[in-house]
Protein backbone atom coordinates (compact mmCIF):
# COMPACT_ATOMS: atom_id res chain seq x y z
CA UNK A 1 0.00 0.00 0.00
CA UNK A 2 1.49 3.56 -0.13
CA UNK A 3 3.00 5.38 2.63
CA UNK A 4 0.43 7.81 3.16
CA UNK A 5 -2.16 5.01 3.54
CA UNK A 6 0.28 2.40 5.63
CA UNK A 7 0.12 5.89 8.03
CA UNK A 8 -3.88 6.25 8.13
CA UNK A 9 -3.93 2.73 8.88
CA UNK A 10 -0.99 2.36 11.31
CA UNK A 11 -2.83 6.18 13.08
CA UNK A 12 -6.22 4.16 12.54
CA UNK A 13 -4.65 0.87 14.75
CA UNK A 14 -3.16 3.32 17.56
CA UNK A 15 -7.02 4.53 17.85
CA UNK A 16 -8.63 1.23 17.81
CA UNK A 17 -6.26 0.25 20.77
CA UNK A 18 -7.31 2.90 22.65
CA UNK A 19 -10.69 3.63 21.72
CA UNK A 20 -11.18 -0.60 22.75
CA UNK A 21 -9.60 -0.43 25.61
CA UNK A 22 -12.13 2.88 27.27
CA UNK A 23 -14.75 1.34 25.66
CA UNK A 24 -13.41 -2.21 27.80
CA UNK A 25 -12.57 -0.12 30.55
CA UNK A 26 -16.67 1.55 30.38
CA UNK A 27 -18.29 -1.82 29.95
CA UNK A 28 -16.09 -3.32 32.70
CA UNK A 29 -17.35 -0.29 34.88
CA UNK A 30 -20.95 -1.15 34.39
CA UNK A 31 -20.35 -4.78 35.36
CA UNK A 32 -18.31 -4.12 38.51
CA UNK A 33 -17.90 0.16 39.37
CA UNK A 34 -14.24 0.66 38.98
CA UNK A 35 -14.26 4.51 39.32
CA UNK A 36 -16.62 7.64 39.15
CA UNK A 37 -14.52 9.23 37.00
CA UNK A 38 -14.33 6.10 34.75
CA UNK A 39 -17.58 7.80 32.60
CA UNK A 40 -15.17 10.68 31.52
CA UNK A 41 -13.33 8.53 28.77
CA UNK A 42 -16.89 8.00 26.83
CA UNK A 43 -16.81 11.02 24.78
CA UNK A 44 -12.82 9.65 23.96
CA UNK A 45 -13.89 6.48 23.46
CA UNK A 46 -16.45 7.24 20.70
CA UNK A 47 -14.43 9.88 19.21
CA UNK A 48 -11.67 7.42 18.75
CA UNK A 49 -13.25 4.67 17.62
CA UNK A 50 -15.67 6.61 15.23
CA UNK A 51 -13.12 9.39 13.50
CA UNK A 52 -9.79 8.06 14.83
CA UNK A 53 -10.31 4.77 13.83
CA UNK A 54 -13.61 3.90 11.44
CA UNK A 55 -13.04 7.18 9.02
CA UNK A 56 -9.33 7.08 9.08
CA UNK A 57 -9.07 3.17 7.91
CA UNK A 58 -11.81 4.04 5.44
CA UNK A 59 -9.41 6.92 3.90
CA UNK A 60 -6.38 5.00 4.42
CA UNK A 61 -7.78 2.02 2.18
CA UNK A 62 -9.37 4.30 0.02
CA UNK A 63 -6.49 6.50 -0.97
CA UNK A 64 -4.62 3.06 -1.86
CA UNK A 65 -7.62 1.34 -3.88
CA UNK A 66 -9.59 4.03 -5.47
CA UNK A 67 -9.18 3.61 -9.51
CA UNK A 68 -5.93 5.88 -10.62
CA UNK A 69 -4.39 7.33 -14.17
CA UNK A 70 -2.30 5.03 -15.13
CA UNK A 71 -0.42 4.60 -11.60
CA UNK A 72 -1.01 8.08 -10.89
CA UNK A 73 -3.30 8.83 -7.77
CA UNK A 74 -3.84 12.55 -8.72
CA UNK A 75 -3.32 15.52 -6.52
CA UNK A 76 -2.48 13.69 -3.69
CA UNK A 77 -1.76 16.94 -1.16
CA UNK A 78 -5.22 17.30 -0.14
CA UNK A 79 -5.17 13.69 0.79
CA UNK A 80 -1.55 14.46 2.79
CA UNK A 81 -3.74 17.72 4.35
CA UNK A 82 -5.92 15.14 6.08
CA UNK A 83 -3.83 13.16 8.40
CA UNK A 84 -2.52 16.16 10.27
CA UNK A 85 -5.73 17.50 9.93
CA UNK A 86 -8.12 15.22 11.41
CA UNK A 87 -5.83 13.63 14.10
CA UNK A 88 -4.89 17.44 15.26
CA UNK A 89 -9.11 17.56 15.05
CA UNK A 90 -9.54 14.20 17.06
CA UNK A 91 -6.97 15.40 20.14
CA UNK A 92 -8.48 18.70 20.43
CA UNK A 93 -11.50 17.44 20.78
CA UNK A 94 -10.88 14.97 23.35
CA UNK A 95 -8.66 17.27 25.16
CA UNK A 96 -10.79 19.89 25.62
CA UNK A 97 -13.71 17.72 26.83
CA UNK A 98 -10.86 16.35 29.17
CA UNK A 99 -9.13 19.35 30.08
CA UNK A 100 -12.61 21.95 30.54
CA UNK A 101 -10.69 24.07 27.61
CA UNK A 102 -13.05 26.68 26.73
CA UNK A 103 -15.91 25.58 23.98
CA UNK A 104 -13.82 27.47 21.62
CA UNK A 105 -11.28 25.14 21.26
CA UNK A 106 -13.77 22.15 21.14
CA UNK A 107 -15.70 24.06 18.05
CA UNK A 108 -12.18 24.37 16.53
CA UNK A 109 -11.26 20.12 16.62
CA UNK A 110 -14.74 20.36 15.01
CA UNK A 111 -13.67 22.81 12.44
CA UNK A 112 -9.89 20.77 11.86
CA UNK A 113 -11.86 17.57 11.83
CA UNK A 114 -14.54 19.35 8.85
CA UNK A 115 -11.79 20.64 6.47
CA UNK A 116 -9.70 16.82 7.36
CA UNK A 117 -12.94 15.41 5.31
CA UNK A 118 -13.30 17.88 3.15
CA UNK A 119 -9.56 17.67 1.86
CA UNK A 120 -9.82 13.93 1.35
CA UNK A 121 -13.45 14.47 -0.53
CA UNK A 122 -11.33 17.06 -2.76
CA UNK A 123 -8.80 14.68 -3.39
CA UNK A 124 -11.08 11.50 -3.66
CA UNK A 125 -13.66 13.18 -5.92
CA UNK A 126 -12.23 12.54 -9.42
CA UNK A 127 -11.15 9.00 -9.26
CA UNK A 128 -14.47 7.94 -7.89
CA UNK A 129 -14.75 6.78 -12.15
CA UNK A 130 -14.80 3.89 -14.17
CA UNK A 131 -11.89 1.61 -14.24
CA UNK A 132 -11.12 2.35 -17.79
CA UNK A 133 -11.22 5.69 -19.15
CA UNK A 134 -13.23 6.34 -21.95
CA UNK B 1 -11.85 -15.64 0.03
CA UNK B 2 -10.13 -17.28 2.43
CA UNK B 3 -12.40 -19.38 5.20
CA UNK B 4 -11.90 -17.03 8.01
CA UNK B 5 -13.10 -14.33 6.18
CA UNK B 6 -16.41 -15.63 5.31
CA UNK B 7 -16.34 -16.61 8.63
CA UNK B 8 -16.51 -13.12 9.57
CA UNK B 9 -18.37 -11.66 7.37
CA UNK B 10 -21.23 -14.05 7.64
CA UNK B 11 -20.98 -13.49 11.20
CA UNK B 12 -20.81 -9.32 10.99
CA UNK B 13 -23.93 -9.95 8.67
CA UNK B 14 -26.28 -11.54 11.54
CA UNK B 15 -25.45 -8.85 14.13
CA UNK B 16 -26.23 -6.53 11.61
CA UNK B 17 -29.59 -8.08 11.28
CA UNK B 18 -29.64 -8.86 14.85
CA UNK B 19 -29.10 -4.72 15.11
CA UNK B 20 -31.98 -3.49 13.04
CA UNK B 21 -34.45 -6.16 14.89
CA UNK B 22 -32.75 -4.50 18.17
CA UNK B 23 -33.59 -1.29 17.06
CA UNK B 24 -36.91 -2.23 16.10
CA UNK B 25 -38.07 -3.30 19.51
CA UNK B 26 -36.73 0.21 20.96
CA UNK B 27 -38.86 2.03 18.53
CA UNK B 28 -41.96 -0.11 19.64
CA UNK B 29 -41.33 0.75 23.84
CA UNK B 30 -43.54 4.03 23.72
CA UNK B 31 -46.86 2.39 21.85
CA UNK B 32 -46.15 -1.44 23.72
CA UNK B 33 -46.06 -2.80 26.79
CA UNK B 34 -42.92 -4.35 26.36
CA UNK B 35 -40.37 -6.38 29.15
CA UNK B 36 -38.26 -4.45 31.40
CA UNK B 37 -35.00 -5.66 30.07
CA UNK B 38 -35.56 -3.75 26.95
CA UNK B 39 -34.64 -0.67 29.04
CA UNK B 40 -31.10 -1.95 28.86
CA UNK B 41 -30.94 -2.74 25.30
CA UNK B 42 -29.77 0.09 23.67
CA UNK B 43 -25.96 0.18 24.69
CA UNK B 44 -26.68 -3.74 23.19
CA UNK B 45 -27.95 -1.89 20.11
CA UNK B 46 -25.30 0.75 19.23
CA UNK B 47 -22.43 -1.93 19.91
CA UNK B 48 -24.06 -4.69 17.64
CA UNK B 49 -23.67 -2.18 14.71
CA UNK B 50 -20.06 -0.97 15.70
CA UNK B 51 -18.72 -3.95 17.15
CA UNK B 52 -20.96 -7.28 15.80
CA UNK B 53 -21.11 -5.47 12.02
CA UNK B 54 -18.79 -2.31 11.24
CA UNK B 55 -16.21 -4.00 12.87
CA UNK B 56 -16.24 -7.90 12.56
CA UNK B 57 -16.60 -6.92 8.41
CA UNK B 58 -13.52 -4.88 8.79
CA UNK B 59 -11.66 -7.79 10.42
CA UNK B 60 -12.65 -9.70 8.14
CA UNK B 61 -11.70 -7.49 4.99
CA UNK B 62 -7.82 -6.67 6.26
CA UNK B 63 -7.34 -10.38 6.90
CA UNK B 64 -8.11 -11.26 3.03
CA UNK B 65 -7.26 -7.99 1.43
CA UNK B 66 -4.49 -6.18 3.40
CA UNK B 67 -0.53 -6.81 2.01
CA UNK B 68 0.96 -10.16 2.53
CA UNK B 69 3.00 -10.49 5.41
CA UNK B 70 5.63 -13.17 3.80
CA UNK B 71 5.74 -15.73 2.03
CA UNK B 72 5.17 -18.06 4.74
CA UNK B 73 3.06 -16.54 6.74
CA UNK B 74 0.89 -15.31 3.90
CA UNK B 75 -2.21 -13.41 6.48
CA UNK B 76 -0.21 -13.84 9.56
CA UNK B 77 -0.63 -16.08 12.53
CA UNK B 78 -4.10 -18.09 11.74
CA UNK B 79 -4.12 -18.73 15.30
CA UNK B 80 -4.26 -15.13 16.32
CA UNK B 81 -6.82 -14.29 13.30
CA UNK B 82 -9.27 -17.12 14.87
CA UNK B 83 -8.77 -16.11 17.98
CA UNK B 84 -9.84 -12.69 17.62
CA UNK B 85 -13.17 -14.39 15.88
CA UNK B 86 -13.88 -16.48 18.71
CA UNK B 87 -12.88 -13.75 21.60
CA UNK B 88 -14.82 -11.04 19.84
CA UNK B 89 -17.87 -13.08 19.50
CA UNK B 90 -17.80 -14.98 23.17
CA UNK B 91 -17.85 -11.26 24.66
CA UNK B 92 -20.17 -9.64 22.51
CA UNK B 93 -22.80 -12.32 22.83
CA UNK B 94 -21.79 -12.48 26.74
CA UNK B 95 -22.62 -8.80 26.90
CA UNK B 96 -26.00 -8.95 24.99
CA UNK B 97 -27.05 -11.35 28.08
CA UNK B 98 -25.59 -9.84 30.78
CA UNK B 99 -26.25 -6.48 30.35
CA UNK B 100 -29.90 -6.39 29.97
CA UNK B 101 -30.16 -8.92 32.86
CA UNK B 102 -28.32 -6.50 34.90
CA UNK B 103 -31.38 -4.24 34.67
CA UNK B 104 -33.73 -6.55 35.33
CA UNK B 105 -31.84 -9.11 37.80
CA UNK B 106 -30.36 -7.83 40.96
CA UNK B 107 -27.85 -11.99 40.68
CA UNK B 108 -24.42 -10.09 41.46
CA UNK B 109 -23.24 -12.28 39.12
CA UNK B 110 -24.35 -10.46 35.95
CA UNK B 111 -21.27 -7.97 37.00
CA UNK B 112 -19.11 -10.08 36.57
CA UNK B 113 -20.09 -11.40 33.54
CA UNK B 114 -19.85 -7.72 32.01
CA UNK B 115 -16.20 -7.46 33.27
CA UNK B 116 -15.56 -10.90 31.70
CA UNK B 117 -17.17 -9.59 28.20
CA UNK B 118 -15.25 -6.34 28.45
CA UNK B 119 -11.96 -8.49 29.16
CA UNK B 120 -12.53 -11.02 25.78
CA UNK B 121 -13.30 -8.34 23.67
CA UNK B 122 -10.38 -6.32 24.84
CA UNK B 123 -8.03 -9.42 24.33
CA UNK B 124 -10.40 -9.65 20.75
CA UNK B 125 -9.05 -6.51 19.77
CA UNK B 126 -5.38 -6.66 20.93
CA UNK B 127 -4.82 -9.94 18.47
CA UNK B 128 -6.40 -7.95 16.00
CA UNK B 129 -3.93 -5.29 15.98
CA UNK B 130 -1.18 -8.10 16.70
CA UNK B 131 -1.99 -9.87 13.51
CA UNK B 132 -2.62 -6.83 11.51
CA UNK B 133 0.13 -4.39 12.06
CA UNK B 134 3.26 -6.42 10.15
CA UNK B 135 0.81 -6.35 7.18
CA UNK B 136 0.58 -2.37 6.75
CA UNK B 137 3.57 -2.08 4.77
CA UNK B 138 4.59 0.70 2.15
CA UNK B 139 5.21 -0.89 -1.38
Amino acid sequence: MPRLSAWFVRAALVYFVLGFTFGGLLLANKGVPLHPLTWRLLPAHIEFLLLGWTVQLAFGVAFWILPRWNTKRGDVRPAWGTLPLLNAGVWLVVLAGWLNWPAWSMVMGRVLEAAAVAAFAWHAWPRVKPWVEA
Amino acid sequence: MPPLTRLFIKTSLLYLVAAFGVGLLLTLRPLLSLPAFVNGLTPVYFHLFMVGWVMQIIVGVAYWMFPKWSKLLPRGHDALALATYWLLNIGLLLRIIAEPAQVVNAWSGWGWLIVLAAALQWLAGLAFVANTWPRVKEK
